[in-house]
C-alpha cells in the first residue's frame, strides 16, 4: 500500500486515464518502407507499396528465409527514405507471427540495430508505434525503428496445415498476408506525429475456433477503443478514421455492434478495417487479411500517405491481435486476443 | 478437444452474438460439390480397376490393388504440381475422403517440411494429418477382425 500511495503521490506526468499514455513531444513517423508479396500487390492497395515481390519465395530457399528479406528490405528502404543508416538507429522494435520470433531476430541480426523484439501477433504494429513513441518521448533515444512482417505460407504452416493440403476453407476464415513493414520515429522531424498510446488489456470472450479470430478479436477492439475515448474524453467523430487491425468482414461487423451495445456509441461512420482494406472483393481471400505485416504495411503505405495528403488529420490505429498458438487451441482454450491502439496526427 | 474452462454470462452472451454475425458454410453446395466430385474420382477409380482386370487379366477383386495404387500416384502427382489444394477447395470432402486425399495430406506434408530434411522433416513430419487415420483405422480393423474371429 504504502509504495501506491508514494504512486498516487507523484503522478507519472504523461499518464492520462486507465491506460493511456500522452506524448509531451510526439514523435513523428519520418519514413516508411513496405513490402508485399504477389496477391497483396494485386490488391487495391497494390501501387502504394514500395515493393511488390514477383513471387512468394523471394529467390530464398525457405519462406521463412523470404519473410526475413521481406523484413529487411522494408527497413532498409524506410532508411534509405529517411536519409539514415542503421548506425542512426538507437532501437528497432521488431515483432513478427513465427514460433520464438524468428524473423524479427534474423532480420535484426543482419540489419544490426539494438532491438526488442515484440510479441503482439497482428497487433504488433500499434504496439511498436506506442512503445517507440515512449522511448522516444522519454529521452531514450533519437531514431527508433518499428518492424514487423507476415508471411502466408509460413503462418499456414505453423498455425494451420502445409500449404498443399487440400481442405475446405470457412467462409469466415481470414488470409494471413504475406507483407512487411518498417518505419522510422523520430524526436523531430516532419510526418504524423504519434501523439497518444493506449495499451491493451488482454480479453478473452470465449471463442474457440482460430479460423474465427475476427470474432475472437472483436471485443479486445471495442475494450481499447472505448478505454482509449474515456481516457481521452474524445469521440469517435473527433477521428477522421479509426482503423482496426485486422478484424475482417464479421470481426468489424462485431465490433460496430459491441460499441453500440457497450459503449453506446457509434463507430460505424469513421471505422475502416486493415483486414478489409487489403485484399479486393474478387480475390477470393475469405472475410479479409490478418497477420501482423497486414495492418504495419496498410498503416504505413496507405493511411500515413492519405495522413500527409492532407485527407486525414487524425487517425486512431488500433491493430488487433489473437495471442493464441497452436498447443493452446489444441488443448481447448479460447483464443486471447489484445487491441492496442495510437492515436496519429498531423 | 476438451473444454477445460468456465464460461463465463459475459463469454456466453457473446458466444451467441458471434454466432449470429458468423456466416454459416453453405452446407448443401459443399454436400453436390463432394457428391459430384468424389464420384468423379470413383469413375476414375472405377474405371481403372476395368481397365487393369482386362490388360492385366486379373479378377476384379485383384485389379483393384493396382488400380488404388495408381490412384495415389495421381493424388500424390496433382499434391506436387500444387492443383489438388485447389481442387479440394472446391471438391471438399469429395477429394478428401477417397484414397487421393489420404496420398494429398502425406505428400503436403512431405513438401512443406522437406527444408527441415529428410529425417526431421520428411520422415519425421509426413505422417503428422495421416498418422490419425492410420492409427485409428488399424484399432478399428483390430476390433472389427476381434469381433469377427468371437462370432463365428
Amino acid at each position: 500500500m504504502a509504495s501506491g500511495a508514494t504512486l498516487r503521490a507523484r503522478p507519472a506526468p504523461r499518464r492520462i486515464g486507465k491506460q493511456t499514455v500522452q506524448f509531451e513531444n510526439p514523435p513523428a513517423i519520418i519514413a516508411t518502407g513496405t513490402v508485399v508479396g504477389p496477391l497483396e500487390g494485386k490488391g487495391p492497395l497494390g501501387h502504394l507499396f514500395d515493393h511488390v515481390t514477383e513471387d512468394e519465395l523471394v529467390g530464398q530457399k525457405s519462406f521463412e528465409r523470404a519473410e526475413q528479406m521481406m523484413l529487411q528490405n522494408a527497413a532498409y528502404t524506410a532508411l534509405n527514405k529517411a536519409g539514415l543508416t542503421p548506425e542512426d538507429m538507437d532501437y528497432m522494435l521488431s515483432g513478427d507471427l513465427l514460433n520464438q520470433l524468428i524473423t524479427s531476430s534474423f532480420s535484426a541480426l543482419a540489419v544490426g540495430v539494438p532491438v526488442f523484439g515484440l510479441y503482439g501477433a497482428c497487433a504488433t504494429s500499434a504496439e511498436g508505434l506506442g512503445l517507440g513513441a515512449m522511448l522516444l518521448d522519454g529521452g531514450f533515444a533519437n531514431y527508433v525503428m518499428v518492424a514487423t512482417a507476415s508471411h502466408n505460407r509460413t503462418a499456414e504452416r505453423q498455425y494451420r496445415y502445409p500449404n498443399e493440403y487440400g481442405f475446405q476453407r470457412k467462409p469466415h476464415a481470414q488470409r494471413t498476408a504475406t507483407a512487411a513493414g518498417a518505419a522510422i520515429l523520430a524526436r523531430s522531424g516532419e510526418g504524423p506525429r504519434v501523439t497518444i498510446a493506449t495499451t491493451g488489456k488482454v480479453v478473452d470472450r470465449g471463442i474457440k475456433d482460430p479460423y474465427n479470430v475476427g470474432a475472437a478479436m472483436a471485443p479486445a477492439a471495442a475494450s481499447t477503443i472505448l478505454t482509449h475515448l474515456q481516457d481521452t474524453g474524445r469521440r469517435p467523430q473527433d477521428y477522421d478514421l479509426i482503423a482496426t487491425g485486422d478484424l475482417a468482414l464479421y470481426g468489424h461487423r462485431l465490433l460496430v455492434e459491441l460499441g453500440r451495445t457497450e459503449g453506446g456509441i457509434d463507430l460505424e461512420p469513421v471505422l475502416d478495417d486493415c483486414g478489409l482494406m487489403l485484399y479486393g472483393q474478387d480475390q477470393e481471400v475469405g472475410a479479409g487479411a490478418s497477420g501482423s505485416g497486414c495492418s504495419a504495411a496498410v498503416t504505413f503505405a496507405s493511411i500515413l500517405k492519405d495522413m500527409r495528403d492532407g485527407r486525414y488529420k487524425r487517425v486512431l490505429v488500433a491493430a488487433t491481435g489473437a495471442l493464441h498458438s497452436p498447443c493452446s487451441f489444441q488443448q481447448g482454450e479460447y483464443i486471447p486476443t489484445i487491441c492496442h491502439a495510437v492515436s496519429l496526427e498531423v | 478437444m476438451s473444454t477445460n474452462q468456465q464460461v463465463s454470462p459475459e463469454q456466453r452472451r457473446y458466444q451467441a452474438l458471434a454466432k449470429k454475425h458468423t456466416p454459416k458454410p453453405p452446407v448443401l453446395r459443399h454436400a453436390v460439390a463432394a457428391f459430384i466430385a468424389g464420384g468423379l474420382v470413383s469413375v476414375v477409380g472405377q474405371f481403372l480397376t476395368n481397365l487393369y482386370a482386362r490388360l492385366l487379366h486379373l479378377t476384379p477383386d485383384k485389379a483393384g490393388n493396382p488400380a488404388v495404387a495408381t490412384m495415389i500416384l495421381i493424388g500424390a502427382l496433382l499434391t506436387g504440381f500444387g492443383v489438388y489444394d485447389r481442387l479440394a477447395r472446391l471438391a471438399g470432402a469429395g477429394l478428401a475422403v477417397p484414397v487421393t486425399g489420404f496420398a494429398n495430406s502425406i505428400v503436403a506434408e512431405a513438401l512443406e517440411f522437406k527444408r527441415e530434411g529428410l529425417i526431421y522433416g520428411v520422415g519425421g513430419r509426413m505422417f503428422t494429418l495421416a498418422g490419425a487415420v492410420i492409427v485409428y483405422g488399424v484399432v478399428t480393423a483390430f476390433f472389427v477382425g476381434l469381433f469377427k474371429a468371437l462370432v463365428k
